[in-house]
This record gives structure tokens, C-alpha cells and sequence, in this order.
């Protein structure tokens, strides 16, 4: 279903492609993707994603599980992307803080910022859930970046490739629906 | 029931090139065993030994990762049974010290002390899972088990402590993450 609205920031229509945040993780040297279903980004990213034979989906439980798994993947040179909801990202915060803000892994999380209407900042949504991220990750020093238009799509890959190649977690924020390829 | 120090110790004596994840008690004795490059700390976020298994065991394929979880800690993350039957890395062996009780947190009790985690392990997947209650049966069975194709699960019933000494910040010690690699880089 695709999202087309008119965004307040940049005065134009806007979209965000899932084809295209899919290239970029490709493009950074991805090959995982470790995911809990999230509504935001279950039909334009995991549903494609599931279907593309160049990235491996680990389907898991809960989202603390993708903390214990990337760590381990990054010994073998593996890169993964971790694919929740900020839901699951306040859920998975204690294992956040020691895998990736204390043991300084290269953790790369997309974190779907389900309920926040384009346009507006994370930090000014209604929900209190949303309004926390950013400052949680500012506070566990993840440097993070807010994923909501085609525009943004180019600063997924160099986020990718600077966590592993500096080793530091970093954090890319869908605050949009991104549309189906 | 068996003694964690004792499982371990006849552990030890079949490792060779293998990964070991240690976590929390289980952490802390092995380290007193064994301390190697190729020993991995999962201390920090309890219960995530597993996971950072089941990664290093996607990551490295040559190489044959061992588990040494606790009750406590698997109970705090039990769908990764579901997640590891699902993958089912053949690379994979799950030692669980079953001694009913969050030890590392002062001993408390587990919610359940008589849970079947083999059973529990068979259910979400996982083929081939076993209970260990005595020494001698262990020392006979862990050496094919190590060398099966995984994954392997496997319930350790132990008692309590004594404890080794603990120091998290060792095991925590960048030093300690630099070296694992170095050694898996190295072909360890």
C-alpha cells in the first residue's frame, strides 16, 4: 500500500522506497537481517526482504535475541541489520546498552517509528514511546539518524559501513512507511 | 546430580580449536579451568549467551561453538530454543547448568526448579536433546555429542556453587574481545 502524503518539512510529496533502503543495506555489505515483525515496515521492508535471495532473514522471538546474534556475526565479517519496532527497542534496551553503547559493536539498528506521522520530529510525536528514542540514544552516545523519505536513503549505506568499519553501533530511524518495491 | 567444576573440568578435556561462550557461573568456573583466546564472555545482558552463539556459529562454520549457559539466563531468553531449532546450525552444542537457581544473583530460585528444558529444547525444534543427572554418563557421552551434528542441547542437573572467583571487569575487558578475534582471525 503505497504512503504519499504531503510532508510539512519539505513542502513536497514525499515517499519512502523499501526498494531503495533494500539496495542501500545491500550496497553496505549487509547480508542478514535480523527481524521481529514490525506493522510499520512489515510490508515495504520484511516482506521484500524475505523474498530477496542476497540477504538471510533470521526470524526471531524477541529483539534482544538480534543484540546476541550481530555481535556474533561480526566476528566472522558478517554485517546485519536489526529490524524492530521502537516498541522493541525500548523492550531490548538493557541488551542495547551492554552489546552495543558498552561493548561499542557495530550494531546496526532500523527502528520503525510506528505511529509517528511524517513530518513531525521523534522528539515532538504524541506518543511518549517515540519521544524517548532519540533520547535514549543520545544518552547511550548511538549516533542515529531519521530515515523518512527517498531523500534520507543515501546516509543508510555510509551509517552501515562507518559502524563496522569504526566499530560503533549506530541507529537509522523509519518515520515513514516505506512503499513496497 | 553433578558438580558444575566437575562438568566442565571433563568438558575441558575435549576441547581443542572449539568456540566457548561462557556466561555468568558457568563464565566464572570455565575461567578458572580454561582460560583461552578462544573463551567469549556473554556477561552484560543476561541471558543472551545463545544468541551470541547462534551468531558466531552463522559467522564461523569451521568452527564447532559451545554454549555454557545457565538456568537462570536461558529462562530469560527462551524463544532463542525456537530461533536455533529454526536455523538449526549444525556447528551448535547448548550446555545448560541446571542447578534451580539464579546463582550468579544470589541464589535465588528459578520459578521452576523441575522444568524439563530438554523437553522444552525438543518441542521448539531442536532433535537431538539430553539430560545429564550423573558424572560418569556425561564423561562416556559428551565427547560423540561434541563431535554430532548439531544443534545439540543438552540439560546439565548440577548443584549449587561453590563459586569461583568473580571479576566481570576480566571478562568484560576489551583486551579479552581483541584477542578472540585475533585468534579466529589468526585460524585458531
Amino acid at each position: 500500500m503505497e504512503e504519499k502524503v504531503q510532508d510539512p518539512v519539505a513542502g513536497v510529496a514525499a515517499r519512502l522506497s523499501g526498494g531503495a533502503i533494500i539496495s542501500a543495506i545491500k550496497d553496505a555489505g549487509v547480508g542478514y537481517v535480523l527481524s521481529v515483525p514490525d506493522l510499520h515496515t512489515s510490508y515495504g521492508l520484511l516482506m521484500p526482504i524475505a523474498d530477496d535471495p542476497d540477504l538471510k532473514l533470521i526470524r526471531v522471538c524477541k529483539e534482544d535475541e538480534c543484540l546476541g546474534i550481530a555481535a556474533g556475526l561480526s566476528y566472522g565479517d558478517k554485517r546485519a541489520v536489526v529490524l524492530i519496532q521502537y516498541t522493541g527497542f525500548l523492550y531490548a534496551l538493557n541488551s542495547i546498552r551492554a552489546v552495543a553503547a558498552e561493548h561499542r559493536k557495530p550494531i546496526c539498528l532500523m527502528v520503525g517509528l510506528l505511529g509517528k506521522p511524517p513530518g513531525v520530529a521523534p522528539r515532538d510525536a504524541k506518543r511518549v514511546g517515540l519521544r524517548a528514542v532519540e533520547p535514549i540514544l543520545d544518552i547511550m552516545g548511538i549516533p542515529h539518524q531519521l530515515i523518512e523519505t527517498d531523500a534520507d536513503v543515501p546516509r543508510i549505506a555510509s551509517a552501515i559501513i562507518d559502524a563496522y568499519e569504526f566499530g560503533h553501533p549506530t541507529a537509522l530511524l523509519i518515520g515513514r512507511r516505506p512503499v513496497a518495491p | 546430580m553433578m558438580n558444575r567444576m566437575e562438568c566442565l573440568r571433563v568438558l575441558a578435556d575435549h576441547i581443542t580449536d572449539e568456540i566457548v561462550v561462557a556466561t555468568y557461573s558457568s563464565a566464572t568456573d570455565w575461567l578458572a579451568i580454561v582460560d583461552r583466546p578462544l573463551n567469549y564472555f556473554a556477561v552484560g545482558a543476561m541471558g543472551l549467551a545463545s544468541s551470541h552463539g547462534l551468531g558466531l556459529a552463522l559467522a564461523r562454520p569451521e568452527k564447532r561453538v559451545i554454549v555454557l549457559d545457565g538456568d537462570g539466563s536461558l529462562l530469560m531468553n527462551l524463544g532463542t530454543l525456537v530461533t536455533i531449532g529454526a536455523i538449526a546450525p549444525a556447528n551448535f552444542v547448548h550446555l545448560v547448568g541446571h542447578n534451580g537457581s539464579y546463582e550468579a544473583n544470589g541464589g535465588v530460585p528459578i520459578p521452576n526448579k523441575e522444568v524439563d528444558f530438554a523437553g522444552v529444547a525438543r518441542a521448539a525444534g531442536i532433535e537431538s536433546c539430553h539430560t545429564f543427572r550423573e558424572i560418569d554418563r556425561f564423561a562416556a557421552e559428551i565427547g560423540s555429542l561434541l563431535k554430532a551434528k548439531g544443534p545439540v542441547f543438552a540439560d546439565l542437573v548440577i548443584e549449587q556453587g561453590p563459586l569461583s572467583k568473580r571479576d566481570y571487569s576480566d571478562m568484560y575487558a576489551p583486551a579479552r574481545r581483541e584477542a578472540f578475534r585475533a585468534a579466529l582471525d589468526a585460524g585458531a
